[in-house]
């Protein structure tokens, strides 16, 4: 009896509790997955949110895309085994540098559409966002109409209704190409007020790094019109690739209206970086100073050590200097980057090595044949003997005996005795350079723009926090300036290129008259080595075949033809510096300079016309057949 | 336990004879070959692996093509199952003229597949070259040619240049990979078309040999690859 009531007893109680409402018990909200309500409840939400999106931005070279994305386009060596395709392939497939990421450009505009749905957010917080998000969405179509020409234009989310089965609807074909840049011009007047007009702002989008991108984005339209006009195959009949000619005035216009807008202050106070007095240093330090007293960057990738970090400095420290071993050096700039950087008489030549009978020229230090020159060569190139983290960099590619003869070795540690002695000395520099061995130089130079001193930054577990810069007033200047120098404005394009050369101590201003094409492409050039422009400069001027044209860089190509914008540059060359040895003579221990093809050099550079816009691939135009092919592929 | 093991024996044995034949395709086995003419003759030779050509089979759902090259020779070839084709040029390619619908996009050639099948592809060059005589002598390459011009009107284009291609192997061409050597004549410097001489030194080859490969290619303006004339061993 007792058992049958304990038991009716039980049943009850577990009934009644059992007895919740299937919904009741059911609904559970998900702790893992935010709805759209709750996410655009809350500023701090949504700013993750869209931190997600800036992460997912697209570089061309970017300091955590891997130290390759600098190292291309004959502008540097890489001294790396397993990176020795760059400069042994005779150009590039068609599919390089492709970009087609449409699931980046529908988050972004579900962001839009959620954002500006959103009740519970205050009013100023969505409108920053929701230009935030434009403004990405933006840079990315900008990213993608550099590589790709015109692309679909889709600016809100699609959705597929599986119940009609008809895909049709949402297979967009192209957009001309003009039309994207009109694009990216229009949002970035949209939303250039939306944004924070303050020049601290920098790895948040601001006013300042809405007309930055809205300059350079119609600077690279108004060139694709004037000289696509000079690659008539390189376009498609419905203008899905290249402009009309008669757009590049109009694109000039708004090229140098946007510039103007920053460089008057119509954005905030940005200035050119002036904090240091050794120019080389200033310059240098541009890229590494992230404080308040950088007005020059505009928008930046930002870092910080114990969260995101970057290993360019481990990748490209000096092997001597390194702080991981062996893990060092794999960038090695080119002499033909090194010897553009012109004379401080504003004039070109190569590096002296011989006087004018064909002697080799005595040098007492490693520096001397680098000095009279553009303080940016030694603010981007680490030289032989240049110094970093305190210490001097070993570069010296051997000894010169009596008699002419080179003494050396394939390792700094492997001695050997000079002529006439018996006692075993170093015979080669610790960071080399010696042909083939890698993670030395092999050019005789290392790279110092974006080189972090800071103690540990090459370490593989630290790494480095240096932010990498994408938009900064340099460029605004100089994008001025060649918007300015095309619409024939030439005292206005001298007085803004004036100002980037002044900073690098180049303080004889040029005149109007001495700007000509060739000076624009060299100042670019010179100014923004390393920063991801010199693929879609060459492209948008069209002239990438014709200097990269597949020919070997002889010896004559190289050190003819300095500042002309279409010399020959297919292959990286190096300047070797040799000790002298002979101590009847009064040159002892002085120093040699040899232009050298570092050996594993083999391919040259080849750019096709099928190359101006990478290859969209078959499984895209097969899903949408609307996409037209691109030219000459 | 010992009569387990042989089930399973049998039961692996089984799969195994199920398994063979019945899911696999015979591999492709016929061969579709040709050669780039013009009336009938062969235009001469091109860059390896420049210049490209498409084949396209439909009826298996998303379509993206079958791609390949034209060999140095100028002439193409691709092993494949029997079946129904579509041959395209794209446009752009090639120092000659495919034909082209009103639209503008390439030109198709059907092609059914039953064994093996030879086709030659017809194609108007810009230019032909004639008669192209290759000697070598003391350590010297020379190289005798004609150049007709075939297209004339409109989309004629000129001679960029005219160049003398030598290398160690049997791979000649512009590319910095394929010549040891090159001698260049530009277009406005040629005097009589019907009669171009060119020459070029051997240079040191290591390891030394007494014989290279050369071959002469012009550069037409406009026209990105380069047209050649068949390849040709030469003892200097």
């Amino acid at each position: 009896m007792k058992k049958i009531l304990s038991i009716t007893a039980f049943t009850v109680i577990l009934s009644m509790a059992g007895c919740k409402k299937d919904s009741e018990f059911l609904d559970v909200p998900p702790i893992q997955v935010l709805p759209n309500e709750v996410a655009f409840s809350d500023p701090a939400l949504v700013l993750s949110i869209l931190g997600d999106l800036y992460n997912r931005q697209l570089d061309f070279s970017s300091l955590d895309n891997g130290w390759r994305s600098f190292a291309d386009f004959s502008e540097s060596f890489p001294s790396e085994n397993g990176s020795d395709f760059i400069v042994t392939r005779t150009g590039w497939g068609y599919g390089e540098w492709a970009t087609w990421d449409y699931t980046y450009i529908r988050e972004l505009n579900l962001f839009i559409e959620r954002d500006s749905a959103s009740t519970a957010l205050t009013d100023a917080d969505k409108k920053r966002f929701m230009a935030e998000a434009r403004f990405l969405r933006a840079n990315y179509y900008f990213e993608m109409v550099k590589r790709m020409g015109g692309v679909p234009l889709i600016t809100s989310s699609m959705t597929y209704d599986p119940g009609k089965g008809d895909v049709t609807s949402i297979q967009v074909p192209r957009a001309k190409e003009s039309e994207v840049y009109d694009f990216i011009i229009s949002e970035s007047e949209a939303i250039k007020d939306l944004l924070p007009k303050d020049p601290n702002q920098k790895s948040r989008a601001s006013k300042g790094a809405a007309l930055a991108m809205e300059a350079r984005a119609a600077l690279y339209a108004a060139s694709i019109a004037k000289y696509g006009n000079n690659t008539p195959q390189v376009s498609l009949p419905g203008g899905e690739v290249s402009i009309p000619v008669g757009k590049a005035t109009g694109y000039y216009t708004t090229a140098l209206k946007a510039a103007q807008e920053i460089i008057t202050g119509g954005a905030g106070g940005y200035e050119l970086y002036k904090a240091l007095p050794d120019l080389s240093d200033n310059f240098a330090a541009l890229f590494l100073d992230k404080s308040s007293a950088n007005l020059e960057s505009i928008f930046i990738e930002d870092f910080r050590i114990g969260g995101r970090t970057h290993a360019f400095t481990t990748n490209d420290q000096p092997y001597s200097i390194s702080d991981e071993g062996a893990d060092a050096g794999r960038l090695n700039p080119s002499l033909n980057l090194a010897q553009s950087f012109e004379k401080l008489d504003n004039t070109f030549a190569p590096f002296a090595i011989t006087d004018g009978s064909g002697n080799p020229i005595y040098y007492t230090n490693q520096q001397e044949i680098f000095a009279g020159r553009d303080a940016r060569l030694a603010g981007t190139i680490l030289l032989p003997n240049g110094l970093f983290k305190g210490k001097r960099v070993d570069i010296w590619a051997g000894y010169i005996v009596p008699g002419g003869g080179i003494l050396t070795s394939d390792e700094a540690s492997k001695l050997k005795p000079l002529p006439g002695t018996t006692t075993d000395v170093q015979v080669v520099g610790k960071d080399g350079p010696v042909n083939g061995l890698e993670f030395r130089t092999q050019s005789g130079f290392y790279a110092r723009k974006y080189l972090d001193p800071t103690v540990g930054s090459g370490r593989r577990g630290r790494g480095s926090d240096i932010a990498f810069i994408r938009y900064r007033y340099a460029e605004v200047l100089l994008n001025a300036a060649e918007a300015a120098f095309e619409l024939g404005q030439l005292p206005v394009a001298a007085s803004y290129m004036n100002q980037v050369r002044a900073r690098a101590g180049l303080t004889i201003p040029l005149t109007a008259a001495q700007i000509t094409f060739d000076r624009i492409v060299h100042e670019r050039r010179v100014e923004l080595a390393f920063e991801g422009h010199t693929l879609f400069d060459m492209k948008r001027w069209r002239i990438a075949h014709i200097v990269w044209d597949g020919s070997p860089t002889t010896l004559t190509d190289l050190k003819t033809n300095l500042g002309v914008a279409n010399a020959r540059s297919t292959q990286p060359w190096g300047l070797w510096p040799y000790k002298i040895y002979d101590p009847a003579s009064p040159n002892n221990g002085k120093w040699i300079f040899r232009e050298v093809l570092p050996t594993r050099v083999s391919g040259s550079n080849r750019f096709q016309f099928g190359n101006y816009y990478s290859f969209i691939s078959d499984a895209i135009r097969a899903a949408n057949p609307k996409i037209v092919r691109q030219p000459n592929q | 336990m010992k009569v387990k093991f042989q089930y399973i024996v049998l039961l692996a044995f089984c799969a195994i004879v199920i398994s063979c034949e019945k899911d696999n395709y015979d591999a492709p086995s016929s061969k579709l070959s040709g050669r780039l003419v013009y009336q009938g003759q062969p235009i001469g030779g091109l860059e390896r692996d420049q210049v490209p050509f498409e084949l396209y089979q439909f009826g298996f759902g998303k379509v993206g093509p079958i791609g390949a090259s034209f060999t140095q020779e100028a002439t193409f070839s691709a092993v494949l199952f029997d079946g129904n084709y579509k041959l395209i040029i794209p446009n752009g390619q090639g120092p000659f003229v495919w034909k082209k619908t009103g639209a503008g996009a390439p030109d198709t050639i059907p092609i059914t597949l039953a064994g093996s099948q030879q086709l030659d592809l017809e194609v108007t060059p810009y230019y032909l070259i004639k008669g192209p005589q290759i000697t070598g002598a003391g350590g010297k390459v020379s190289a005798t040619f004609g150049l007709q011009k075939v297209i004339t009107g409109t989309g004629a284009q000129d001679i960029e240049n005219a160049n003398l291609y030598i290398n160690k192997t049997q791979f000649v061409s512009e590319s910095s990979v394929d010549r040891v050597a090159k001698t260049t004549i530009a277009g406005t410097a040629i005097t009589d078309v019907s009669n171009i001489s060119l020459q070029v030194t051997v240079p040191t080859l290591q390891p030394t040999q007494n014989y290279v490969f050369a071959r002469v290619g012009i550069k037409i303006k406009n026209v990105e690859d380069r047209l050649y004339s068949p390849v040709v061993k030469v003892t200097f």
